[in-house]
């Protein structure tokens, strides 16, 4: 290439190049730098200080599914605590979140939270090099014997339960689907607590499970939504963010559908029928007590329906059955008081 | 396995395939025209996306699913004229400008819909066109004759583009600039004018590629292509630079998934499999592909910028 066209090509694709990278860096990490100092006194004291949370999660927050149900209970926090946040999502690949980890750490935040399993090796690894950092890893229980690290975990398997009870009788068709991602952590928790609680319900049902091989690909989960149709399931549930695409089917085909993670009527307020919604503020409030306490970690905690941190929210808008109802409200009020226990996680 | 050789199973997994292979197609026959011209373009993932929330937003604004397509075409259309400028006027480097515009498309979508949405919200997605009689055929008719408008018009594009190309005298053009523009420009063919419509009309196709996806889902989420962009240029080179062929890779890449999806539900796949089972589609393309690359050879001039006299 002679030296003007590699002036002319520099100067074309820099820009080019520079521009898609500028527009990736913005959609897929923004700060939400919140509240600020109460009063504004020239000398910041310690309640006047923020405390600083970074959320670093695998998927965006804006996907009815597991990032924004944490990003959605940090927030409601603010109107608690003063709090300073900030959030990466998106970041899928292992290596770019334990980056994100590890600036936040350097950065001084009091907690950074990596809000994937998948994360768990990374917060091993970096957790002891910032020991005056409380870091936070979930879903999971453990805590690797760090004093700074805390874990958090959903028993997930508790709220599919209680669809799984109502989707059992739902059903006229006697055909349950389900359309899950990869079988592993949450979302197994959630699929398995499903079908024990369908079965138990209804021994007939059938629940067939559709595990696509993927968090996010919307275009797969419809179609396998599809072949559930095909297959004449007349209920059907899922778990996470590319059941969008599965809720859209059963929008179309008229099937009811329970969801998780977030409350996902909106979807579909003629079909949703009810969701569990995670509440990791639960987990989180005792967490941020904790360090402001000197403690950084070495605890874990369990979201669940005893204590508030899992709430099945049923759609208004949804006519569900007089007795329907009342099985799901006595379920509830059985795993709470521990007389139901789903066989899964050993809740 | 019984249960998947029914009649209404196999046609509804046949259905599926079609429906998950129309974005590869219309992105793919896109990407064919513009590298039977010579131009090479890594950044139809990018016009996808793009297409896919101007197509969505528009349909989420004003109901209308038809002013949703147009504007997926009118996204294509004007990333078009960027990749054509940048590719042939400026004669950048076509493997580098393409991933800078997959990275803007990837990047400005997501923003624009975090910003002018929010949260997944649907829309009404593209109804099931019956065509009149043909649907009532038994096994072909809800195979082939049951889907939404674009589907359709995707099928129906692989003739009109094979004749394009094969029996016009612009399809000549087009195919004479991609194998030596220069040969071509001595005997008058314009080979910017030719690289720009190409160019354009590939990217008019991703965008609709990207349109139909959002509107037949109803829905729109960030990556919602999931990299359908990059296999679609990989099916040209699969379908040998032809409409026909293309058409072939789509279905296949299509059908094994739609395939695989039914042997899950049918649980005819254990769980332990199914990771493994995902991966069918790319892993028969990949081995397809192999096969076809012996025999083919690409334009000549592919991915090679063209200046007079140099």
């Amino acid at each position: 290439m002679s030296d003007r066209k590699a002036l002319r090509f520099t100067r074309v694709i820099v820009p080019v190049v520079a521009l898609g990278l500028i527009a990736a860096a913005c959609s897929s990490k923004k700060d939400n730098t919140t509240t600020k100092t109460g009063s504004g006194g020239t000398t910041p004291s310690a309640a006047a200080t923020p405390f600083k949370i970074a959320i670093v999660a695998p998927s965006a927050t804006n996907d009815l599914a597991f990032t924004p149900s944490l990003v959605d209970a940090v927030t409601s926090l603010k109107s608690k605590s003063n709090l300073d946040i900030a959030v990466s999502d998106n970041l899928f690949v292992v290596d770019d979140a334990a980056n994100a980890i590890r600036n936040y750490a350097s950065q001084g935040y009091d907690l950074v939270i990596a809000h994937g399993s998948q994360f768990g090796s990374s917060v091993q690894q970096i957790a002891p090099q910032f020991p005056k950092v409380a870091f936070a890893w979930g879903t999971a229980g453990d805590t690797f014997g760090l004093d700074n690290v805390f874990a958090y975990q959903a028993a997930s398997d508790q709220g599919g339960y209680v669809n799984g009870v109502m989707a059992a009788m739902l059903t006229k068709s006697n055909v349950i689907g389900v359309v899950g991602p990869i079988e592993v952590g949450d979302a197994k928790l959630y699929i398995d607590g499903f079908k024990v609680g369908a079965q138990a319900t209804n021994s007939s049902a059938q629940v067939k499970v559709n595990y696509i091989q993927s968090f996010s690909d919307v275009a797969k989960a419809a179609e396998a939504a599809n072949s559930f149709v095909q297959a004449k399931a007349d209920v059907m549930t899922g778990t996470a963010q590319m059941v969008v695409g599965a809720v859209g089917v059963c929008k179309t085909n008229d099937i009811a559908w329970f969801g998780t993670q977030s409350n996902q009527t909106a979807l579909a307020p003629g079909v949703v029928v009810a969701s569990q919604v995670y509440h990791w503020e639960v987990a989180l409030s005792q967490m941020i007590d904790a360090i402001k306490g000197g403690t950084l970690g070495g605890k874990s905690y369990t979201i669940d329906i005893a204590n508030g941190g899992e709430v099945v929210e049923f759609n208004p808008g949804y006519s569900l059955p007089s007795d329907v109802k009342t099985k799901a409200d006595d379920t509830i009020a059985g795993i709470k008081d521990g007389s139901i226990t789903t066989g899964v996680s050993g809740s | 396995m019984k249960e998947f050789l029914t009649v209404s199973v196999l046609t509804a997994t046949a259905a599926s395939g079609i429906r998950l292979a129309i974005p590869f197609l219309l992105a793919s026959l896109g990407e064919t025209m513009g590298q039977r011209s010579g131009v090479l373009n890594l950044g139809v993932e990018g016009v996808m996306l793009l297409g896919a929330f101007g197509a969505y937003y528009t349909a989420l604004q004003t109901h209308s699913l038809w002013l949703g397509a147009l504007v997926g075409i009118g996204v294509g259309l004007v990333l078009g004229v960027v990749t054509a400028v940048v590719n042939v006027t400026l004669k950048a480097e076509q493997g580098i400008s393409g991933i800078g515009i997959y990275l803007f498309g990837l990047g400005f979508s997501d923003l624009l819909f975090q910003k002018l949405v929010g949260t997944p919200t649907p829309i009404n997605s593209l109804p099931v066109l019956k065509v009149p009689v043909l649907a009532r055929l038994p096994l072909l008719g809800k195979m082939l004759f049951q889907h939404s408008i674009l589907v359709y018009v995707a099928l129906l594009l692989v003739p009109v583009l094979a004749f394009v190309l094969n029996r016009t005298t612009y399809g000549t053009k087009i195919k004479a600039v991609g194998e030596n523009p220069a040969a071509a420009d001595s005997l008058g063919v314009s080979v910017t004018k030719i690289r720009y419509s190409t160019v354009i009309l590939g990217s008019v196709l991703a965008g609709l590629a990207g349109a139909a996806l959002a509107l037949e889902l109803g829905i729109f989420q960030q990556n919602l292509t999931q990299g359908e962009g990059f296999i679609a240029v990989a099916l040209v080179y699969f379908g040998a630079w032809r409409p026909t062929g293309v058409l072939a890779g789509s279905l296949l890449y299509g059908m094994v998934a739609a395939v695989v999806l039914t042997w899950n539900t049918l649980g005819i796949i254990p769980q332990s499999a199914s990771g493994l089972a995902s991966m069918a589609p790319a892993v028969i393309t990949v081995v397809a592909l192999v096969f076809v690359a012996r025999r083919v050879r690409q334009p000549a001039a592919l991915a090679r910028a063209y200046q007079r006299g140099g």
